[in-house]
């Protein structure tokens, strides 16, 4: 007996956004990358295209991270202390296809470097490595306003993400990277309205949507988890069902929440790893298009499974 | 699918005889669609129409219970497709694969392994559910495994086998316990239909896609048997999902009964990260059930855990009792934090003061179940909520300083709650991680 399959047939799409510019395009990267652009719930490849992969960005800090369990940091070892070695051996050893690099020494209490300095680092970094770029503020506010269009300018052309917006502090940020050519992400406190909203103030300052990466801020496995995923199926059905103010691809950052889990900081290693690949797993099923994740180990299980999910 | 009013009064006779004791047909019809009466209260209902309207009122997805006592599992009664539409309702039961090949050591190693998965978070008891024996030996070393495994654990157990008279000897020695059997194909149906019946058990249908396991699910509903719990064949994580959900749609959106049972999935990986990445993705996406081999806590604490997280109620956010709670050795100079009674930012703030090795109160306000800027911005953190609480609560009789350390993303109360409150406040840190080098630092001056 043949079953009536039920198709859902979306009038929506997730708009794609391109990171990273190659040499034809003003910028200096090999290749680029692109995320978004479903016509479709994730895995559900009958009912609609989902032309890109998720993509996984490997998290690194412009200082040597203080708050890394050793099960994280060990992996790295000296390269932690320096930053070029740091994202050599992502590039090199372990094959990153983008990078995060997370401007932590500019932050008040842990460093306090000024934007001429980040800058001149983000433009060597850039010499140093070719892969697509993807940069994070302090999240002082003050600080990421003087500290981000210093680091968006430095970069100008090289079309990297660059964030995080957020609803009360979105419009220096935005005026930077549209003048310099880079995408924004626009972070939200797991509320799909604050989400849409901040999406729309930014388009209003000129910034087109096709530029817009939504940070919806998870929780790990196992703290909270299940807030943020709730929150990207809601927007991914709004979105696939027309409303454009929501569609745009997520970036979730995974490493740093699964490492904070005490779950995480066990002596069994494979456990924290565990805890990275399933906070992953999981919101790739609720829609993630972009994952920023920190061990290698839990990195290459991640690939694995995408290449699996999309083959 | 349930009915309307409306589409149940078209099945009545519409002859507004009384006889139900309501005046006429409609109320009836209306009582009915509230679940208020029986139908059995008509007399001169049509045997189709009665047929029509038990049909309606059963779940669109069978529950199927398995296993007894303590252990006992149940799979089905799902009413939604997102978790955030209701809730999903039967956490998917995660049970491990043993095959008779082992050694009896193996064996027992193994079981006691899984026994002692059995995890705590947040206040709530995480366990596993199945023990699943595979036949790949005789009969007759099938049925002593079947001894070996079902004498040495209370877990529900799943019987697989392609062999009948396997399947029948273990049957003979766990019927008792409500297993459930793996499989009918088409190729085996009639006889191994014959074993659910004659042992009244649970059976899985098995065939390589929707179309085969739909005709499965008919000709075993025709056979009497409807302990059912459904497999579409082996095939990649995007297809499988696609089955899965297809199976779910169906059920809930076409009242399709051929496909409204539980669902189960067969793992085959070998690495445990490869394993539970495709478990979890099954956990998400609607398996009632998923079988896998690995046993070691590093594997299965994520997984319980992330079922725990899909299965929570997203209307009903966990809460623990309004209490001052004592962490570690405290004395009337312990320092007492003060948060809210959201089980998630309590047992986070639990954990890290547990971390810090000092001994210290915890006061949890009830701010019904939110966290700290939610219920800030909710007003049921305030500085009057949380002086109220700590009056009832008892701080003032658990210690003998006045300070009281709060959360720091509500800094902004500390001069408010500093006077209602009487006691002197202390601003923590806003993230629950930075709460063990805060509590080293504070000054101790009593």
């Amino acid at each position: 007996m043949a079953v009536q399959l039920m198709q859902e047939m979306w009038q929506g799409e997730i708009s794609t956004v391109t990171i990273g510019a190659v040499k034809e395009e003003g910028g200096s990267r090999a290749y680029s990358i692109k995320i978004g652009g479903e016509q479709s719930l994730p895995c559900l490849f009958k009912e609609g295209a989902i032309p890109n992969k998720p993509e996984i960005a490997f998290e690194i800090w412009d200082i040597a991270p203080n708050d890394w369990p050793s099960e994280l940091s060990k992996e790295y070892g000296h390269a932690l202390n320096d930053p070029f070695l740091w994202a050599e051996k992502c590039v090199k050893e372990y094959k990153a296809r983008s990078l995060c690099v997370r401007l932590q020494g500019a932050h008040p209490d842990s460093g306090d470097k000024g934007p001429g300095e980040e800058a001149a680092f983000i433009r060597q970094l850039l010499d140093k490595v070719n892969v697509p770029l993807i940069i994070l503020g302090t999240g002082d506010d003050t600080k990421d306003n003087l500290l981000l269009p210093a680091c968006s300018e430095a970069a100008k052309g090289e079309r990297c993400l660059i964030g995080s917006a957020v609803q009360d502090n979105y419009k220096t940020i935005a005026v930077s990277l549209l003048a310099d050519g880079h995408n924004i992400i626009a972070e939200s406190p797991i509320d799909i309205n604050i989400a849409k909203q901040l999406n729309i103030l930014i388009s209003d300052m000129g910034l087109p949507l096709e530029r817009i990466v939504i940070n919806p801020t998870i929780g790990a496995l196992g703290y909270g988890l299940e807030y943020a995923y709730s929150i990207m199926e809601r927007a991914r059905l709004a979105a696939l069902s027309g409303d454009k103010t929501v569609a745009s691809p997520f970036v979730c950052f995974v490493g740093q929440e699964a490492w904070r889990a005490k779950e995480a900081k066990v002596e069994d290693s494979r456990q924290g790893v565990m805890w990275e690949v399933l906070t992953a797993t999981a919101l790739i099923q609720a829609g993630a298009d972009l994952l920023v994740m920190r061990h290698p180990l839990a990195i290459e299980k991640v690939n694995k499974y995408i290449d699996k999910l999309c083959s | 699918m349930a009915l309307s009013g409306l589409d149940i009064y078209r099945l009545l006779p519409k002859t507004n005889c009384r006889e139900c004791g309501f005046a006429t047909c409609l109320v009836f019809a209306m009582q009915l669609a509230k679940k208020a009466v029986s139908i059995d209260k008509c007399p001169s209902l049509s045997k189709e129409s009665r047929a029509a309207l038990e049909a309606s009122a059963q779940p669109p997805i069978k529950l199927v219970t398995l296993g007894i006592g303590e252990a006992k599992f149940e799979a089905g009664n799902e009413s939604v497709m997102f978790r955030h539409e209701e809730k999903f309702h039967r956490p998917c039961g995660i049970g491990f694969i043993i095959e008779d090949s082992l050694s009896n050591v193996l064996i027992k190693d193994k079981i006691i392994k899984i026994n002692k998965l059995k995890f705590e978070r947040i206040g709530q008891k995480l366990e596993v559910n199945l023990v699943a024996i595979k036949q790949k030996e005789s009969a007759k070393r099938f049925t002593e495994v079947v001894k070996l495994v079902a004498d040495n654990t209370s877990l529900a157990l799943v019987l697989m086998s392609d062999d009948l008279t396997g399947l029948k000897q273990a049957l003979d020695i766990t019927a008792n316990r409500k297993p459930l059997i793996y499989h009918a194909t088409k190729e085996n149906l009639p006889q191994i239909a014959e074993l659910a019946k004659d042992y009244n058990a649970a059976l899985v249908a098995t065939g390589e896609d929707l179309d085969a396991v739909s005709g499965l699910t008919v000709e075993l509903n025709n056979l009497g048997i409807s302990e059912l719990i459904l497999e579409t064949g082996d095939k990649p994580i995007a297809e499988k999902i696609w089955d899965l959900t297809q199976m779910r749609r169906l059920a809930l959106k076409k009242n399709n009964r051929s496909l409204g049972y539980p669902s189960l999935v067969v793992i085959n990986q070998a690495d445990p990260f490869e394993e539970a990445q495709e478990a979890a993705s099954y956990i998400a996406k609607y398996a009632g059930i998923v079988l896998i081999k690995g046993v070691e806590p590093f594997e299965i604490l994520p997984l319980v855990t992330l079922r725990q997280n899909i299965y929570s109620d997203p209307q009903k956010p966990l809460q623990i009792e309004p209490k001052l709670y004592p962490i570690g050795q405290v004395n009337d100079k312990s320092p007492v934090l003060v948060t809210t009674n959201f089980s998630l930012t309590y047992y986070t703030v639990l954990g890290e003061v547990e971390a810090s090795k000092i001994p210290s109160y915890i006061v949890s306000v009830d701010t019904e179940g939110m966290s700290v800027l939610t219920a800030w911005a909710a007003e049921k953190f305030t500085p009057h909520k949380i002086t109220e609480s700590i009056n009832k609560l008892g701080v003032k009789d658990a210690v003998k300083h006045k300070r009281l350390i709060i959360p720091g993303y509500v800094a902004v109360i500390s001069g408010e709650l500093e006077d209602e409150s009487g006691f002197e406040i202390i601003v923590g840190p806003k993230e629950a991680a930075g709460i063990p080098s805060f509590l080293k630092n504070l000054p101790i001056n009593t």
